[in-house]
């Protein structure tokens, strides 16, 4: 199949290849069925050996399922890099929301439970839980805290009294990621997050409560303590003003010094530097503390959302199933051509997925693998899904990360109005909150691709398998 | 979201993006220009100083709590002098619909074009 001025030739069914050609140094490999190709931007292919280009790229670079164009690179895109072979961090190819990613949280509750409660549980979370454009915390950060959840991530936060010790052992790092360096987070980046701690964001950032719907995977499914018609939580947000400025700046940074390191950009937002520069050091230390700033907000709005189960639904229980970063740079050992080897993995818009046995998941949950978290559309479904041993080869243990966009937000806005979208939602037994009618136009579940179609192919790509699929009952939007 | 401004010279294109920047979070009419905001930013060439002057405008945004309605700006080789005037953030006032986290380099573009006035692009992350 021919995608712009990129030939695809199908390695299996759900696999196309695009061989190395003009400065590609590896080829570009997506895992996809026929008719989600079709429907991707060229853009895609062009960003995907864009990216097959930069120095110290190794086996391939990666797109799944639910890849759209990006900035630079794909979203939904996957590369790993060595850097003993001049490999490079890319400020880009984590993208501006550094750590955004997924949690999701048992409740303890059925359906039955919430029904009576909803439109009640609904305006709670809405008024708990700060969400949409210029909303504060309830935290002011000092210095002295703003140090402390850069180091501890959503170990500091537990600290501070949000959530419970037993939490941290189902983040992905423990909670806390290590080689964090407050050091290299500007003085903006902090003010922009001061007063930003425990707030959802906006854009496509959402809290949900869920149906489980329907169980693919039943034996998985027992071990991650999921049955269908539990009650489950999806919280979607990222590391909020902090992540934002230190993409901002670090993207600078890297565009001004390109050519110092030698690096020839095809794209200057594939701004990069050689892992083994100070630059490059500089910008990991501070992207990590992004992380932990991630993973902190995820904490404090997980006790957040138990206030107000305490105080609507008491019998509830929120225990967390896990949390999953979709948007980071980590240091992970791989096999590649028969030896192991350790790479600095780009996910943009994709999830880590870890096989069965990995050291790295909660050992609760190791000997099934790693629960992959997809976000959908606040009208459609969510899934929860498990990574894979034949995902190691496939894309470094990674699968996609939610549906992806079908049409910009301006079209959005202008095909749907956010009010009839609400009362037609409302009508289907699903309560939205959000401060902006224009948000929710811009994020219809219209607006997205087919979420089912986009687990399908991860799955039948062999990339992670399906477990549960989780139905929305109500969605606090950004 | 992409943002295009329209000038007969490059800070009229500017100070247009400045708008459209607004625009992606809000109806422009609903923000009162009452108070001002300096900004100054320095860049080797045009198209990334139009990035650090969305991303001083997204800082304060972010920082202040504001919307801006009004911009002006002054270029003086590689540096830029800005103004812009707003109002602090009204969730029923303005509804604002997303949060823009910053300015990319993509479709980054500020060049003079055929009938001699300026045209200033580039597209933010929300």
């Amino acid at each position: 199949m021919n995608k712009g001025e990129y030939t695809l030739q199908r390695e299996s069914e759900f696999a196309w290849r695009i061989d190395p050609t003009g400065k590609m140094r590896v080829p570009g490999v997506v895992y996809a069925d026929e008719s989600l190709i079709e429907g991707m931007d060229d853009k895609v292919f062009e960003q995907l050996a864009n990216v097959a280009s930069l120095p110290g790229i190794v086996q391939a670079a990666y797109a799944m399922p639910d890849a759209h164009w990006g900035y630079g690179f794909p979203i939904g895109g996957v590369a790993a890099f060595d850097p003993d072979e001049g490999g490079v961090v890319s400020a880009g190819g984590v993208g501006f929301d550094i750590s955004c990613g997924v949690r999701c949280l048992r409740t303890g509750l059925t359906v039955d439970d919430i029904e009576p409660h909803k439109k009640k549980l609904a305006d709670q979370l809405y008024k708990h839980i700060p969400v949409g454009v210029g909303s504060t915390g309830r935290i002011h950060l000092n210095d002295k805290g703003m140090q402390g959840m850069l180091r501890g991530g959503a170990r500091w936060a537990v600290e501070q009294g949000f959530g419970n010790p037993e939490d941290l052992e189902h983040i992905e790092e423990r909670g806390c990621m290590a080689g964090a360096d407050p050091a290299e987070v500007s003085d903006r980046a902090r003010k922009r997050q001061q007063d930003e701690m425990g707030t959802l964001g906006s854009g496509n950032h959402y809290l949900e409560v869920q149906r489980v719907a329907e169980i693919y995977d039943r034996n998985t499914a027992a071990a991650f303590g999921l049955q269908v018609d539990d009650v489950v939580i999806f919280i979607h947000c990222g590391s909020r003003g902090l992540g934002h400025q230190i993409g901002t700046e670090f993207l600078k940074y890297m565009v001004l010094a390109a050519s110092q390191h030698k690096i020839e950009l095809p794209d200057r937002e594939l701004a990069c530097a050689p892992i083994n520069s100070e630059l490059g050091q500089a910008y990991l230390g501070a992207m990590r503390a992004g992380i932990n700033c991630a993973l902190a907000n995820r904490q404090i709005i997980t006790h957040l959302t138990r206030e107000v189960f305490a105080d609507v639904l008491p019998k509830a229980d929120l225990t967390l199933l896990f949390d999953v970063s979709h948007n980071t740079c980590k240091v992970e050992a791989h096999r590649v051509q028969g030896g192991e080897r350790k790479l600095y993995v780009h996910r943009k818009g994709a999830t880590r997925a870890f096989g069965p046995g990995h050291p790295e998941i909660p050992e609760t949950l190791r000997a099934v693998g790693q629960p992959v978290l997809i976000g959908g559309s606040m009208g459609t479904e969510s899934h929860v899904l498990v990574g894979t041993e034949q995902g190691a080869d496939l894309s470094f243990h990674s699968a996609c990360h939610g549906a992806g966009r079908a049409m910009s937000r301006h079209q959005a806005s202008k095909q749907w109005r956010g009010r009839s979208l609400v009362d037609e939602l409302a009508e289907r037994g699903i309560q939205i909150r959000s401060p902006s009618m224009r948000g929710v136009a811009e994020e219809a579940p219209g607006a997205y691709k087919d979420v089912r179609a986009v687990v399908d192919a991860a799955e039948k790509a062999g990339l992670a398998r399906k477990v549960a699929r989780l139905e929305p009952h109500v969605c606090v939007k950004g | 979201m992409g943002l295009r401004g329209y000038g007969v010279t490059p800070k009229e294109a500017f100070e247009q993006t400045g708008l459209a920047l607004t625009a992606t979070v809000t109806e422009l009419d609903s923000v009162s220009p009452d108070e001002r905001v300096d900004v100054e930013c320095e860049a080797p060439d045009l198209e990334l100083l139009l990035v650090d002057w969305i991303n001083a405008l997204v800082y304060e945004m972010a920082t202040r709590n504001m919307l801006f309605s009004r911009f002006a700006v002054k270029l003086d080789g590689n540096r830029l002098s800005g103004s812009a005037w707003g109002e602090p953030v009204q969730r029923q006032k303005h509804m604002p619909a997303v949060e823009a986290k910053g300015a990319t380099y993509t479709a980054l573009k500020v060049c003079e074009q055929e009938n001699g006035g300026w045209m200033a692009q580039c597209v933010i992350d929300v």
